[in-house]
């Protein structure tokens, strides 16, 4: 028996895909971010907003991730940005290769930021490279604050945190700076912004964050 | 719930492996998992059976090492295992350490019989 040593990542054809689509990213100055949350966090909805207070003239596109339905695409596909549905018939969170896939047809010279929403879904997505800038993770009000304790990869992994649904603080046990203090501790320093898609409270800071974002990627 | 799909990746490098040494048979796979890295070992231990059950694979064991989170202090270099979420270095309290290890996924190796 001889033992071989491989050292390479078990993900390592995702990883690959990852590289490619990540230089891609690099070449043609898209700022791509990644979207993750629990099922009902408010991924679409934050969308919504976002692209409602986009300029008409912003080259932004979205990928969206669903087990099933065009439904999050066809809400989407209302503010005239380029929108496309992954569906992806039962697989838990989006893969390089389906981003890859989905992008065909769409010229990355013509586009600043790619924004994807993932499968809701706080576990898998966090395994999953899709070449992107950022990683952003959704908390609501109406989840636990020791989510960022239960489920640490994914707060570890993201650069922000978006703690959403923050209009719904008066009706609600959450206690949102114990939810952040958690979060910090499992990624000491994390970025956290308060935001609400129904009273837009805090919007303003999100939309500075992307556009410092895009500022921060083209200076790299 | 996505390890029966990490199973089937590390699957594919042990294929690859075993077409680079025809006449070979490639008996263990060793794999490390961070505490960071989101899988559960019981079921990547249940799906790499399943997936290598009946096939010309067996027999094929996988062996997992579970790879603990390390911090490093970034003010004194002191490393230490990060337990109950508290990033602190021990010894001078400060709040700047760093990940070193734990975020794994790795193949480490794999035994041969030729």
């Amino acid at each position: 028996m001889n033992r071989i040593a491989v050292e390479k990542k078990v993900l390592n054809e995702n990883q690959i895909l990852a590289d490619q689509l990540r230089e891609r990213y690099r070449q043609n100055d898209v700022l791509c971010v990644n979207l993750v949350s629990s099922p009902g966090s408010g991924k679409t909805a934050l969308l919504e907003r976002t692209l409602e207070r986009m300029d008409k003239s912003s080259r932004v596109a979205v990928l969206t991730g669903d087990l099933q339905t065009e439904n999050d695409a066809k809400r989407l596909a209302k503010f005239g940005f380029p929108v496309k549905q992954i569906t992806t018939g039962g697989t838990c969170h989006l893969d390089a290769k389906m981003i890859g896939r989905h992008l065909e047809g769409w010229p990355l010279e013509d586009l600043d930021l790619l924004i994807v929403e993932n499968v809701g879904n706080l576990v898998c997505p966090s395994s999953y490279d899709l070449g992107e800038d950022a990683k952003i993770v959704l908390l609501s009000t109406t989840e636990g604050e020791d989510k960022p304790l239960k489920y640490p990869s994914i707060f570890f992994k993201s650069e922000l945190m978006l703690l959403t649904k923050i209009d719904l603080l008066p009706y609600v046990p959450f206690k949102a700076e114990l939810a952040k203090e958690n979060a910090r501790r499992v990624h000491p320093g994390m970025e956290i912004i308060d935001v609400s898609s129904t009273t837009g409270e805090g919007l303003d800071h999100w939309m500075e964050w992307l556009s410092a974002r895009q500022k921060k990627r083209a200076n790299v | 719930m996505h390890e029966l799909g990490i199973a089937a990746s590390i699957l594919e490098s042990v294929e690859k492996e075993a077409q680079r040494r025809p006449g070979a048979h490639i008996s263990k796979v060793g794999v490390k998992i961070g505490e960071l890295a989101g899988v559960d070992q019981d079921a990547l231990q249940f799906g790499f059976e399943v997936l290598v059950k009946d096939t010309d694979f067996e027999p094929l064991a996988l062996e997992l090492e579970y790879v603990p989170r390390i911090q490093r202090c970034s003010m004194c270099s002191h490393e230490f295992r990060m337990t109950e979420f508290d990033p602190r270095c021990p010894l001078c309290a400060d709040f700047a350490t760093v990940c070193v290890s734990g975020e794994e996924l790795d193949i480490a190796y794999m035994e041969v019989d030729e």
